[in-house]
């Protein structure tokens, strides 16, 4: 697409690192060959993916426009770049940047990238990624080659890969951790990068590392490996080592990782992430891309066997030196003298919002004079002129060293104290100046519906509705209740950490008559610290245009009720999650769409929800209205089974979630005619299975058959015993269960009006 | 260097005046083109990034084209941002970038939104070379794309013009501020560039 795209490679040769050029060469003749249709459309999808450069929403050519689907009528017309992936459909370039890492200049080139090829704006990531939306595939290798001049590269920022390794902001400046994590984190990330061991495993494979255990550093729980920096007394000297969690993740079956070792010295760093990756590639599920990820192989096979299996891998690889040529360059404890910034006079000029700023925005680090400021940015977007700002900023501040957080936000470390002020002016003068950093206007959420073809409800839409109307809020002023944090997932997928809130929203749909409305389920008491220690529970699917009442009434009354000290996830553990269900009752049910048509859009986006094909008949319509009748109970059911775990009645929560997956079975059943009631399970099983399961009528277009799996999982396992941990997953499974019985009426009803 | 390299135009009308003026409404108006097709490129999607301060505002996002309600450097503007290469000389790009601009514009100014609440003025455009390494932000392209743009405007136009630049950053894109010394309504710009209005 650009007329240059042909002349940087010889612009930027010999300021490329040679391997990246290589790499960048061999990808551009794949898109050549690909073109000319000499390589397989999935062989290419793969290919693509492992150099970060994704598939967008409407990639497939079509676009419901509001009134109805459109076939987007690019030049080069059918061909592929993948499966059901158009050519010219504009894709997402993923920037890993390890660690959160940044330089002025790579801010710079992204400030450039942002501009020439995208819209002028870079989005952060949850993954500390920056993110270039509506890129054009055959812009790429220049792109790419620009990074690389930079020292930039995007491969494996997609694709069954090891993908950006995150890691605390604050490491290196933090005042409670055990040590900086940060020339581990970077060891950990080039060592396995385009490793042989990392090439062949069957999905994605997240690492983080965190400097404390507490805070919520870099969510260590949430990671297939969580590293924790730890320090040990040994024969008088201190020692440094790592804490290592494995097998946690979010998505559909979220899951805590598990501890593998609550020791592993330094130099075991490398070569155990190694010995991890080499078991999961060998072990790890290859044909379900639904139960590949790490999490399920350590379930299956027990944390105690896994490791056994670890242990004996470790013993047996070839030494590298690699895994300790790094620790040579890490200073110590007493190589150098504490830093402290001289004393200078600081000046207030007391500008305007300053202090409200600096309470939210600013952390003083260990290094006394020095702070580290947090760049709240809208959304998780920052335009290219405010990219090249900063840049300028950091120069000037911040020794050139910026870091992006998981929180969607740019942080400036060593800062002096004597130069807040000024950085605050010069921030706010370009728009980056809002306080609230990690507050409850600081709001996570991934692209969702806007760019990603996964997301179900607007995730920003509602994010950026939530900014405005919190913003106005009066008890805002209360920190307890400013310090809540607020997620948004456009889907299960969780990119948006919903679980790890004290409220948490992912988006699902829901239809009513012949009409679907965009919901979000609701997920209450998560949380963020202690590396996001702690999954929030779903309370029921509320429209999406009346989450700002959900919001407004939890925090109300979290305000208003809470005891001396305590926090929201206590507050909610104390009122019962029945009550929090009961608070949000009169939202989930929604009117006719000729009463209120409004809940029938998103947020930020006046089409009628996609979904929502219109049926005809009077027949169809009643036939929807016991559906949903019948989806309603089991909808409540897989809530009484949340409220009997939690009060310790593991068996019996495991046979209502149970139940509650029949009933939805049933009631799909019941649309085409076939009465099996879920007293007689195997038949009603056997049923789903031909009429839904094996006709993929019941496929997810993205999951495919994962959530029917699940109802036939529950069904072979009900009478084994089940431990606590396996029934809370039998339940998630359930909900989703039911959300996919929902989506699949959707499906069906759209297919009966085409 | 000459002008033959050169391709991407990016060219921004910028508002005559205009009061309160709520611009989020430009999400659904966009939308409505999409449904109506009442452009000749292909038009995808809608973005809304009013929530960065000075970005870009709304953006129908197209395969050929891009446009936007653009309130980059503080200015409210409607841009009109070439994609796909134009293969025609630089007076050839201008004339089709401006023209696509002005048609968009005009159709703004007559939308129910922002009718009465919006004007253009036809003679206050910043082009922008949207590609840094076929026209970065240095003298040596003022001196080839200064008097082109200059000239073609005042051809067109039949005003003088003053041109200079955006910013005299080197990271930036060229960009040139392109001035008449009076206003100039959007329908009157078309019809001396002998365009109608759709």
């Amino acid at each position: 697409m650009k007329a240059s795209n042909a002349l940087w490679k010889d612009v930027l040769s010999g300021r490329m690192p040679p391997h990246l050029a290589r790499e960048i060469d061999v990808f551009e003749t794949e898109i050549v060959l690909r073109k000319q249709g000499k390589i397989d459309e999935r062989v290419f999808g793969e290919t693509r993916l492992r150099r970060g450069v994704y598939g967008q929403r409407y990639d497939n050519g079509q676009r419901h426009d509001g009134k109805r689907i459109r076939q987007l009528a690019y030049p080069n017309g059918a061909l592929t770049k993948g499966p059901h992936t158009i050519w010219d459909a504009p894709g997402m370039q993923r920037i890993k940047i390890p660690f959160g890492g940044i330089t002025p200049e790579q801010l710079e080139v992204i400030a450039e990238l942002a501009e020439e090829y995208s819209t002028g704006v870079a989005h952060v990531t949850t993954r500390q990624d920056f993110q270039l939306h509506f890129v054009h595939l055959e812009n790429t290798p220049a792109l790419m080659r620009r990074l690389a001049a930079v020292g930039i590269t995007t491969r494996e920022a997609c694709g069954n890969t090891v993908r950006n390794v995150t890691g605390c902001p604050l490491a290196g400046v933090c005042r409670t951790e055990a040590f900086d994590v940060t020339p581990y984190a970077k060891a950990l990330a080039y060592f396995l990068l385009g490793h042989p061991d990392t090439q062949e495993f069957g999905r994605k494979f997240k690492i983080s590392f965190s400097g404390c255990r507490d805070a919520a550093c870099a969510l260590a729980h949430m990671h297939d490996i969580g590293f924790i920096a730890v320090v040990r007394q040994e024969a008088g000297r201190t020692k440094r080592g790592f804490e290592v969690l494995v097998g946690g993740g979010l998505g559909t079956v979220p899951q805590q990782a598990k501890c593998f070792s609550e020791f592993i010295p330094e130099e075991e760093l490398l070569p155990v992430a190694q010995a991890i990756c080499r078991v999961f590639a060998r072990h790890g599920e290859k044909k379900n891309r639904n139960t590949a990820r790490l999490k399920f192989l350590v379930t299956k096979l027990g944390i105690d066997a896994f490791g056994r299996l670890v242990a004996e891998e470790r013993a047996i690889l070839t030494p590298d030196p690699r895994w300790t040529a790094f620790l040579g360059e890490i200073p110590r404890e007493g190589d150098n003298p504490p830093e402290t910034c001289p004393l200078t006079e600081v000046r207030r000029r007391f500008s305007e919002g300053f202090e409200a700023w600096s309470r939210t925005n600013v952390y003083a680090q260990r290094q006394k004079g020095y702070a580290a400021v947090t760049v709240a940015l809208p959304l998780g977007d920052i335009t290219a002129a405010q990219l090249r700002k900063l840049a300028d900023m950091a120069r000037r501040y911040s020794r050139e060293t910026l870091r992006t957080t998981m929180e969607q936000n740019l942080v400036m470390r060593w800062v002096k104290e004597a130069d807040l002020e000024a950085v605050y002016d010069e921030l706010k003068a370009v728009g980056l100046g809002e306080a609230g950093a990690g507050t409850i206007t600081d709001i996570v959420a991934c692209p969702g519906t806007d760019t990603c073809k996964l997301g179900i409800s607007s995730s920003r839409g509602l994010a950026a509705e939530l900014r405005r109307q919190i913003a106005a809020y009066n008890y805002c002023a209360d920190q307890a209740v400013r310090n809540l944090h607020i997620k948004v997932s456009g889907c299960f997928n969780s990119c948006g950490h919903h679980h790890l809130a004290d409220l948490g929203f992912y988006g699902v749909s829901r239809s009513k008559g012949s009409y679907a409305a965009p919901h979000f389920q609701v997920l209450i008491g998560g949380r963020w610290r202690g590396n996001g220690g702690a999954y929030g529970l779903a309370i029921g699917a509320v429209p999406a245009k009346r989450i700002p009442r959900v919001v407004e009434r939890f925090v109300a009354r979290y305000a208003r009720e809470r005891n001396e000290g305590e926090t929201f996830e206590s507050f909610i553990t104390r009122i019962g999650k029945a009550e929090c269900k009961r608070m949000i009752e009169d939202l989930t049910d929604i009117p006719d769409y000729a009463v209120e048509p409004s809940l029938f859009s998103d947020w930020g986006d006046p089409r009628e929800f996609t979904l929502g094909d219109r049926s005809t008949g009077e027949g169809a319509g009643l036939l929807v209205s016991r559906f949903e009748f019948r989806m309603a109970a089991c909808d409540r059911e897989a809530f009484e089974a949340q409220l009997q775990l939690e009060r310790g009645e593991v068996d019996a929560a495991a046979r209502t979630a149970y139940l509650a997956m029949l009933g939805g079975a049933a009631a799909l059943l019941e649309q085409i005619g076939v009465t099996v009631e879920r007293e007689n399970a195997a038949a009603l099983a056997e049923a789903f299975r031909s009429r839904f399961y094996d006709t993929k009528l019941f496929w997810d277009p993205f999951a495919q058959g994962k959530f029917g799996q699940y109802l036939f999982q529950a069904h072979a396992e009900v009478d084994e015993p089940k431990s606590a941990d396996r029934v809370r997953r039998l339940i998630e499974e359930a909900q989703l269960f039911l959300e996919a019985c929902h989506s699949c009426h959707a499906r069906m009803q759209a297919a009966a009006s085409a | 260097m000459n002008d033959s390299r050169i391709e991407h135009c990016t060219l921004k009308i910028l508002t005559m005046q205009h009061g309160e003026v709520d611009l989020s409404a430009a999400v659904a108006l966009f939308h409505r083109w999409i449904q109506e097709d009442v452009r000749p490129e292909l038009l995808i999607d809608v973005v809304d990034y009013l929530h960065v301060v000075d970005g870009p505002g709304v953006i129908l996002v197209g395969h050929e084209a891009d446009y936007s309600l653009d309130v980059s450097n503080g200015r409210l503007g409607l841009q009109y941002s070439r994609k796909a290469p134009l293969g025609v000389d630089l007076p050839k790009q201008l004339r089709q970038a401006y023209a696509s601009a002005l048609r968009a514009a005009a159709r703004f100014e007559a939308e129910p939104e922002f009718v009465g609440k919006l004007a253009f003025d036809a003679g206050a455009i910043d082009l922008i070379i949207n590609d840094r390494l076929l026209a970065p932000n240095t003298a040596a392209t003022l001196e080839v794309v200064g008097p082109v743009a200059k000239g073609f405007f005042r051809e067109r136009l039949g005003v003088e013009i003053t041109a200079k630049l955006l910013s005299d950053d080197p990271r930036e894109r060229f960009g040139l501020s392109l001035r008449a010394a009076t206003p100039i309504p959007v329908r009157e710009a078309l019809h001396r560039l002998n365009e109608d209005a759709s």
